[in-house]
């Protein structure tokens, strides 16, 4: 086959000096590459967050234990929630954007590649920041080490007399710089999808995933430039003496509530955006059937953006707002779960009917598909102000986000890798442990995320570091952090799996799962151009019309 | 596989796309729009909140001749971009040097206004919230007309040597998007700060 005489020069790292392929990786412009830096960013900090919710499940595991202090508690859910978010899975996600959008809209590669090497490194630059301050953040004072404000930084616990050192300014920076990284990368996705589609590809025949992460793009832009314009003032306030945060001189603390949470909501919606693109290009395929209600899915998708953008105050139920505003972000709240319905009605109208093959790909979509739906159940409960006034502050709140972010998050993700890895590597990855995977994965996040709903609603608050015994926490606590262990013990097959299946993998050919869109029709991995020639498309599905030239979908377009 | 050289049938439409460098910078301005709006819901927020003087009725002077300068730079810079695409490259540099020198003149108005209000009133930002405030959103649109000027700049030396010819005009034009997004900033943020906030 004249496809294995095309591979990206990296593969073959035997015949040149390692310093050479390392150059190579770190000073590259291709989008591919980029991509898959980004993701083994995001995988290595999935495994340290990771392990930061191993050692707060080991402390919360008993009453009265006593394996971390509080203040190392506190800097633990810190590093977790900011890394998880920022560094996890924003990266990842825009790890296979990078690699997926110019595949299949039949580009050669992103609109600026250099301007997405430039947003990866602002991106890892910032990870780094966030942990450099175990080592900087001592400062003059001696005081703290890893940043211990929360995820959100609420004020006034960010100012300087209540964080003294440089740890908060660590955490600030990592999200300044890691944000103009996000809104480089947004730009570059943006103008990718519009100005580089290949001849044919109109906007109503794009991948869905092309559209949704156009969607993502646009929300990026919108919902991270507050987050780096808050950020900014913040660091005004630390250094500058500045007072929009501080209470004594007549700045509001809530008004930093009102800006981090004009990001901090739209951006769940980045986060899962891309994860409905992953099931919206799986779930066909696996179900050898075209996606359902396609035109309904992109005007699903955009209507969530638009709603998405005024539903930031739900977080803030308890604040003290008046009661329109109350009621006005209850009622947005409510009706953004109306087109995430539809997304979910039109994938199992994609399977209903089909000829389902349940490859590891296809049963982390069906959990996610699940999983999602009951994440968005307890997100409409949350939405009542009155019922939220209740649980604000609580693990029910701790779970809800949870299974949106781990049943809805990373299972996507999971999908998305076992799906795309024959492509990004040319193996496929091993069956047997992707299902092993799969089943203690499913297994252990039921038992941690629906069994923290329960102490949530008996009233265990977030964020303590201990509890009192005898309130009816102590056996869950005991089970949510069993289930941690277990989801760690199905994370380690999925690394061992990927290490395993990229030495030893079966070859997986140009298209190992005979699926429709523009990134099959090239070798495994894609040579460095993508594409010898830029392809011709007449339809949704290219490859489709390829293989069967007897019935090709142009002829019902 | 011959079939991988090249799988799908050529067809011989017509296939026209937007110019990425001004989707991009659409893109830039929408980001750029989000973070200014940041800043005008604080400046409007702590309008009259700060607990100590010097208020902005006791210090401001509304900069009517350095706003105009700025203003009318749009449009020279408009000019200049159109002067370039029809190949006109002497009416562009000498617009295009107008167009710098404007935004120079605006730069210095900033500069003698904070001089002003530092030397005599003392108004710092780390005064009251009116000077956090108002230091932040001028100092942040001063900062864009700043780099608008650095890369107006080295446009200008570009065609001073030559190089800039009706194949660049393209670019030119995006980079007077960008301006023009500067000066619609500044009428926003002159009518919040020296009228609104009064």
């Amino acid at each position: 086959m004249s496809s294995n005489a095309i591979t990206i020069p990296g593969v073959q790292i035997d015949e040149r000096p390692w310093v050479d392929t390392l150059h190579e990786w770190v000073t590259t412009v291709d989008h591919k590459r980029l991509g898959v830096l980004y993701i083994l960013y995001a995988l290595l900090f999935l495994v340290v967050a990771g392990g930061e919710a191993l050692i707060i499940r080991i402390q919360l595991m008993f009453p009265h234990n006593q394996f971390v202090s509080p203040q190392v508690f506190n800097r633990l859910f810190t590093m977790h929630g900011t890394t998880m978010v920022f560094f996890m899975g924003m990266p990842i996600l825009f790890g296979f954007a990078n690699y997926l959008v110019p595949l299949m809209i039949g580009a050669r590669d992103m609109a600026f590649p250099r301007l997405n090497a430039f947003s990866f490194w602002l991106s890892a630059l910032g990870g780094f920041l966030l942990y450099f301050s175990l080592v900087g953040a001592n400062g003059l004072y001696g005081a703290g080490n890893a940043p211990d404000v929360g995820w959100w930084a609420y004020a006034p616990l960010t100012a300087r007399a209540f964080s003294p050192g440089h740890s908060t300014d660590y955490w600030t920076l990592a999200l300044l710089v890691s944000g103009f990284g996000s809104i480089g990368t947004a730009i570059n996705i943006i103008a990718t999808i519009l100005c580089m589609r290949c001849p044919g590809m109109k906007l109503n025949r794009m991948p869905l995933l092309a559209w949704l992460n156009l969607v993502m793009a646009g929300m990026v832009l919108l919902a991270v430039s507050p987050l780096t314009a808050a950020q900014m003032m913040l660091l005004i306030d630390r250094y500058l003496g500045g007072h929009f945060f501080d209470t004594q001189a007549g700045g509001s603390a809530v008004l930093w509530m009102h800006f981090f949470w004009i990001f901090g909501h739209p951006e769940v919606y980045i986060l899962i955006i891309p994860c409905f693109a992953f099931m919206s290009e799986i779930i066909p395929v696996f179900s050898r059937k075209p996606i359902f209600g396609y035109p309904v899915m992109v005007a699903a998708t955009v209507s969530i953006g638009f709603v998405s953008m005024s539903v930031w105050a739900h977080h803030m139920f308890t604040v003290g707002m008046n009661s329109y505003a109350n009621s006005f972000f209850t009622i947005t709240t409510m009706a953004v779960g109306v087109p995430t319905g539809i997304k979910i009605f039109n994938w199992l109208g994609t399977m209903w009917g089909g000829r389902i093959q349940f490859k590891t790909p296809m049963l982390f979509s069906i959990a996610f598909l699940f999983q999602f739906l009951i994440a968005g159940l307890t997100g409409v409960m949350l939405a009542s102000a009155a019922f939220a006034s209740q649980l604000s502050l609580s693990y029910f709140v701790v779970a809800h986000f949870h299974y949106t972010l781990v049943g809805g998050v990373i299972v996507a993700v999971f999908a998305a890798i076992y799906y795309w890895y024959p492509k990004i590597t040319g193996r496929m990855l091993n069956e047997t442990l992707g299902k092993w995977h799969f089943w203690l994965f499913l297994i252990g996040f039921h038992l941690t995320f629906d069994l923290m709903h329960i102490p949530g609603l008996l009233g265990m608050p977030r964020r303590i570091y201990t509890y009192e015994p005898g309130r009816g926490w102590d056996t869950l606590n005991l089970l949510i952090s069993i289930g941690a262990f277990i989801q760690a013990i199905a994370i380690l097959l999925f690394v061992a799996n990927l290490l395993i299946s990229y030495f030893k993998g079966a070859q997986a050919g140009n298209d190992p799962w005979d699926a429709w869109t523009l990134e099959w029709s090239t070798s495994s991995p894609p040579p460095a151009y993508n594409f010898a020639s830029i392809p011709v498309v007449a339809s949704r599905r290219p490859l489709w019309d390829l293989k069967h030239p007897e019935d090709p979908d142009s002829q019902y377009e | 596989m011959s079939a991988m050289a090249n799988p799908f049938p050529q067809t011989t439409a017509t296939w026209s796309l937007p110019d990425r460098g001004k989707v991009a910078m659409a893109g830039l301005i929408i980001a750029e729009s989000a973070i200014f709006t940041i800043f005008v819901v604080a400046y409007l927020f702590y309008v009259g909140k700060s607990l100590t003087g010097p208020t902005p009725r006791e210090v401001l002077e509304t900069p009517i001749f350095y706003s105009i300068c700025l203003l009318s730079s749009s449009l020279t810079i408009h000019f200049a971009a159109k002067s370039l695409a029809r190949d006109r490259v002497g009416a562009f540099l000498g617009l295009w040097a107008l167009t710098i020198v404007l935004g120079g003149t605006f730069m210095y108005g900033t500069a003698q206004e904070w001089h002003r209000l530092i030397y005599e009133h003392g108004l710092t930002i780390s005064t009251n919230l009116f000077g956090t405030t108002y230091y932040s959103l001028v100092g942040l649109h001063a900062f864009h007309v700043t780099a608008g000027l650095l890369m107006l700049l080295i446009v200008a030396i570009f065609a001073l040597v030559g190089r800039v010819g009706v194949r660049q005009s393209r670019r030119v034009e995006v980079l007077s998007m960008y301006w023009h997004f500067v000066d619609v900033v500044w009428v926003v943020v002159f009518t919040v700060v020296y009228v609104l906030g009064r």
